[in-house]
């Protein structure tokens, strides 16, 4: 088994009530606890919040990360599958979707 | 003369334990056996005095009385025959000839709770950490620890011993650790009376009497943790809660004969009020701190089955709890039991792709849970499931429920 990251990347425009957050919550606990079921759920990851600072060379600091893109990393899980193509096979049940956004699948390098 | 003949093996379970502890206190873990010794001698010099002279006033007293001088004989002779063993003993034979063995309440809860933590080593396995516990800390019979693991005595004695040996060996000091190192350690210890636990309420041994003692020792052993300021965490609270929730349903779980009888089909007028309100109470004890653990996940699933009408409120509240048990830990019981739950409250058609993915294919109760799934849906694929379980079941009890559902799915 492999280890893949997926990176969830969403609009920033998105901005759901709270009876939709409550609904996309039990959404995304649904696909977590399917994918940890198979065993094959290696972290559960992390939520990214959504301010955030861009440094570049030069002591320039910008706020945000999307100035320029419309896209904006919400999180990411890692997850156990034997080649990309299952890994992102599992991505497409991931709620992201449903909402516009879109999942990255990519690869973990192994040190072994 | 009923109650008499019953009165040592009861004794024998609730003080030789005590007397164990806190004799192998006094003497240091490597002396363990000694420890034991005494405490066996003494139960056979009551069993012979009791027999010719009846049974004293007050036969924990006079048991302890008996256990004090045996110990007091076995320091002078430690004493006069190998100076070795004295010097050892933390208290001062010099200055204290009359050695006082404290067999207070709370020394033996201290000593008790002492000898968990010594048990529940890393150093060794799992099953010698349960065997051990049940010996030394629940005054269980080799004959009733081989009973309970569906094994004999001679494995069960040399498992024992073999442990005691490496204990030894590793220097294990009968003593709480540090605050430190508590929590760390404390993760060992709960799982192993999660495993007794478990032991007694899931053991295929047909002996009831002694799989009930097996849970009230683990619930036991669990609320003195909980009784004492440096072992009272929010997990040992939320694993206690999830034995009083289980620990309900016991008379309820089996008929006259012995036999399973399934949640579905038990009178919940059988369920134990008393250790549910239990259960709650601990449970609401165990809402501290911001780290959930999977005591307190199981915990709350064994709360929702305490209230037996089906609601999508209930189901829901279990899947998300399955949920969140397997993100914090993978099993399989826990991934058949979510998608379960998942039919109950997202629809069978779901839960069948989510079944399908599983391919859990040496497990009976895999294909238990997909013949039910499909029951219904499609009949036929349901009919090949159980009869799938049917050859990979192993017990008769399994074998017995399952033909049930076969048998009630072709009369329909």
């Amino acid at each position: 088994m492999k280890e893949f990251v997926l990176i969830f990347r969403m609009t920033k425009d998105d901005q759901p009530s709270p009876a939709q957050m409550q609904e996309r919550m039990k959404l995304w606990q649904d696909w977590m606890g399917g994918i940890a079921a198979q065993n094959k759920l290696a972290s559960s990851g992390n939520r990214l919040g959504t301010e955030g600072k861009v440094v570049k060379p030069k002591n320039v600091v910008t706020n945000g990360p999307y100035v320029e893109i419309k896209e904006t990393i919400g999180g990411y899980i890692i997850i156990k599958a034997e080649t990309i193509d299952e890994a992102a096979e599992i991505s497409k049940g991931c709620p992201i979707l449903q909402g516009g956004g879109n999942v990255e699948v990519r690869p973990i390098v192994s040190m072994e | 003369m009923n109650n008499e003949q019953e009165l040592i093996p009861h004794l024998f379970r609730t003080e030789y334990s005590k007397i164990v502890s806190v004799l192998s206190k006094l003497f240091g873990f490597d002396q363990i056996e000694i420890a034991e010794d005494i405490a066996g001698d003494t139960f056979l010099t009551a069993t012979e005095t009791w027999g010719l002279k009846g049974i004293p006033p007050n036969p924990t007293a006079w048991l302890y009385n008996v256990a004090k001088n045996k110990a007091k004989n076995h320091l002078q002779r430690a004493k006069l025959f190998e100076n070795k063993i004295a010097p050892e003993i933390k208290i001062n034979l010099a200055t204290n000839q009359e050695i006082e063995l404290d067999l207070s309440e709370s020394n033996i809860n201290d000593s008790q709770l002492q000898m968990m933590f010594a048990i529940c080593n890393p150093a060794i396995t799992m099953e010698s950490q349960i065997g051990l516990s049940l010996r030394i800390l629940c005054g269980f019979g080799i004959d009733e620890i081989a009973d309970a693991f569906l094994s004999n005595k001679e494995t069960i004695n040399k498992r024992l011993l073999r442990a005691k040996e490496k204990l030894r060996t590793e220097k294990v000091k009968i003593e709480l650790p540090g605050i430190q190192e508590i929590n760390d350690r404390l993760d060992v210890v709960l799982t192993t009376l999660y495993l007794l636990f478990s032991e007694g309420y899931y053991s295929s041994s047909q002996n009831k009497t002694l799989r009930k003692d097996l849970c009230l020792e683990a619930i036991r052993l669990c609320y003195m943790l909980v009784e004492n300021n440096a072992t009272n965490k929010p997990p040992v609270n939320a694993l206690l809660s999830l034995m009083c929730f289980h620990a309900s349903r016991f008379e309820a779980r089996t008929d006259d004969n012995g036999e399973l009888v399934l949640y579905n089909d038990q009178d919940s007028a059988l369920w134990n009020k008393d250790l549910i309100e239990k259960g709650e109470y601990f449970l609401n004890q165990a809402a501290q701190g911001n780290k959930i653990s999977k005591y307190h996940t199981e915990a709350a699933i064994a709360y929702w089955h305490t209230i037996k009408d089906d609601s999508k409120n209930k189901w829901e509240n279990i899947l998300q709890l399955y949920n969140q048990l397997l993100q914090i830990e993978y099993s399989p019981m826990a991934a058949l039991n979510r998608t379960f739950a998942l039919s109950m409250a997202n629809g069978k058609n779901a839960a069948i792709i989510e079944a399908e993915k599983l391919k859990l294919t040496d497990n009976h109760f895999y294909y238990v849970l997909l013949g039910e799934l499909y029951t219904d849906i499609d009949n036929e694929k349901a009919k090949q499931h159980f009869k799938t379980a049917l050859v990979l079941a192993k017990t008769d009890t399994d074998k017995k429920s399952i033909i049930q559902k076969l048998e009630s799915l072709l009369k329909n």
